[in-house]
């Protein structure tokens, strides 16, 4: 008999994938307190979070942290990715290409030292930014966020016709208003996927945040990590599920608003 | 008299007494240390439709788009309509262009397309509005206002894009490949309409184009860009039959080219040794026994027989190929000398018993089908 060793091979890669996630799903819907004892099904320990104050608190910080850090990441990416794009005489265009996607590659520990130590030196000689929390966050988050929002912009620019762009100027459009009126509504779906997949990136940041944040200010991610280190609690379980939801929900907004083929 | 009111019929270029509405002038364009476009100068008249035709990198479309303002001049002049492009920025001057790829806005509608160059010249909403519906008319396009530019078909695609090119009444517009996506049914058709426009509108049109057919059917005039150079400016006519050099000779239709040496170069006769034996010319002057030419002649003007007929050059050879293409046959001959030589002969209906393959034949042709070319 033949053996289906692809479909075996697929199922055993997707188990391997996803049977965490899943059994943690499951047992956030726990009734028991040990995390390991299945004591039924309830859903008590998504109740007592939203009653915790230290992580609603961080949670809030969060999304707060994840939004700004993808706005303003947005919007130095995709002038980041013009620059690459559209000038035409940048010299150096590859160097710069590989600069800027980079941080995409670089361990976050490294990151997350190099911007320490330059907050560090920043604060010594400026004394800017005082101290670490918030703004420090935001600084780090910002900086990875736009390799991964230009290297997205960037593609869309590069199958972007030229001429439709040269085609508003001829008809007397200042090129500012071409850039408002054609370009911005034409990669307006990469910058949606780039905001959202910064948003994620954000959100689900430990090592960095972890770095440069000071006393005060702790994602959400820092507390859960610092909670696991006294043992799981099934509140956590609750917790991780609610943002796996929201993180892929984020991506697979980001893949179908990427993947809609721009019209022609 | 009436006074002919369009370039097609007045010439202009022929008496030299107007002056051009585009004067280019020592016109360089270098990309790194190769010239695309190399020292052009080129006048062209109000109301012309000025083809310029040559092969893909010829530097035809970079010409276009200095025009435009999209590319800056590394050296030389622009003059259109008397004033000097050189500190105009593209979005100031007197020109629309109508792109090869139509470059439709693709999150508008044609109507918000069409109406995009007038909004921005500050015409009133309800003026620009009237316009459009017009423009739209004159192109028929109208009861496709609403439409986005992925549902319409190719010929529809492109008309809005001719009508957005035209909707400012630019003085001059300028089209790269305007018809070059079209099949080749659809692109005869809208030929003539082009034609009909340009004409009713009295614009100034400068067309590129790769297609010498479509560059013969729509022009008052066509310039032949080989290598960022233009070798030769004329009417179709004046290309076809009188061709300055090999390359425009064989860029445009079909042609036989023999090279040769001048024989004899007398006042009343000319006799040059080609390579398929000697040929009997048109007297040229300027031209020196023993100088190195090339004599092109046309298919259509070579004539086929089975019997020697009286004729300045009558040679035999052999039919190797006859390829029937409907209202015409091409045969392929090949001289007793081993070379071969092209001729093209209208089809008639009543011919009940035509020359066909490895039949003896004669080809002869007049002095005067010969064209002597020095380059």
């Amino acid at each position: 008999m033949k053996i289906r060793f692809l479909p075996i091979a697929a199922l055993l890669g997707f188990i391997f994938l996803y049977g965490p996630i899943l059994s943690l799903i499951i047992y956030s819907f726990n009734e028991s307190k040990l995390v390991t004892v299945w004591g039924g099904f309830s859903t008590k320990w998504y109740g007592e979070l939203f009653r915790n104050e230290q992580i609603m608190g961080a949670a809030l910080l969060s999304l707060k942290i994840a939004a700004i850090s993808a706005t303003v990441a947005t919007v130095l990416g995709t002038m980041m990715s013009m620059v690459l794009v559209r000038f035409g005489k940048v010299r150096a265009r590859g160097l710069l290409s590989g600069m800027i996607t980079a941080p995409l590659v670089m361990p976050e520990v490294i990151t997350g030292l190099s911007l320490l130590l330059l907050f560090v030196a920043m604060e010594t000689m400026f004394g800017w930014p005082a101290g670490r929390g918030l703004t420090t966050i935001l600084i780090a988050h910002i900086t990875f966020c736009m390799a991964f929002v230009t290297v997205v912009v960037q593609s869309r620019l590069v199958d972007m016709d030229n001429s439709i762009e040269e085609a508003a100027l001829d008809l007397g459009a200042s090129p500012l208003r071409v850039f408002f009126d054609i370009t911005l509504p034409m990669i307006a779906p990469a910058l949606i996927a780039g905001w959202l997949l910064a948003f994620t990136l954000s959100l689900d940041d430990l090592v960095v945040a972890s770095f440069v944040s000071g006393p005060g200010a702790s994602t959400l991610p820092m507390v859960i990590f610092s909670k696991v280190k006294l043992g799981v609690s099934p509140d956590i379980n609750a917790l991780a599920s609610l943002i796996i939801l929201v993180v892929s929900v984020g991506i697979v907004a980001a893949a179908l608003i990427l993947q809609r083929k721009p019209k022609t | 008299m009436i006074t002919p009111s369009i370039a097609a019929d007045a010439k202009p270029w022929r008496a030299r007494t107007e002056t051009p509405f585009v004067r280019v002038t020592n016109l360089t364009k270098k990309f790194g240390e190769v010239a695309a476009v190399d020292d052009i100068s080129l006048d062209i008249y109000k109301g012309e439709l000025f083809c310029l035709l040559g092969g893909s990198g010829c530097g035809k479309s970079t010409l276009l788009r200095m025009l435009a303002g999209f590319e800056t001049p590394t050296s030389g002049q622009i003059l259109i309509d008397g004033q000097d492009m050189a500190n105009v920025a593209a979005n100031q001057r007197p020109t629309n262009m109508m792109f090869q790829s139509y470059a439709l806005f693709p999150h508008m509608t044609v109507e918000k397309n069409v109406i995009y160059g007038l909004l921005r010249e500050g015409v009133p909403k309800v003026e620009a509005q009237d316009r459009v519906a017009d423009m739209l008319r004159l192109v028929k396009l109208d009861g496709f206002a609403k439409r986005k530019p992925h549902q319409l078909s190719g010929g529809q695609q492109q008309r809005v894009a001719l009508a957005r090119s035209l909707i400012k009444q630019p003085k001059l517009l300028l089209l790269d490949e305007p018809l070059g996506a079209l099949d080749k049914k659809l692109r005869e058709e809208t030929q003539f309409e082009l034609i009909k426009i340009q004409e009713d509108l009295g614009v100034t049109f400068i067309v590129v184009t790769h297609d010498q057919e479509e560059a013969m059917t729509l022009s008052t005039r066509i310039g032949v860009m080989d290598a960022g150079k233009i070798e030769q400016v004329g009417e179709p006519r004046e290309i076809y039959e009188t061709p300055n050099s090999k390359y425009v000779a064989d860029f445009i239709g079909s042609v036989n080219v023999f090279d040769a040496k001048v024989e004899i170069a007398a006042p009343d006769m000319m006799r040059v040794n080609a390579d398929i034996g000697p040929i009997l010319t048109e007297p040229m002057s300027g031209l020196t026994a023993n100088q190195t030419v090339h004599v092109a002649v046309r298919p259509e003007r070579i004539h086929l027989s089975r019997d020697k007929v009286e004729a300045d050059n009558s040679m035999a050879g052999v039919v190797q190929e006859v390829a029937y293409l409907g209202n015409i046959s091409v045969y392929h001959v090949v001289l007793e000398n081993g070379h071969q030589i092209k001729v093209s002969a209208a089809n008639s209906l009543h011919d009940d018993n035509p020359i066909t393959w490895d039949e003896n034949v004669f080809v002869s042709w007049s002095a005067a089908a010969n064209r002597v070319l020095t380059r």
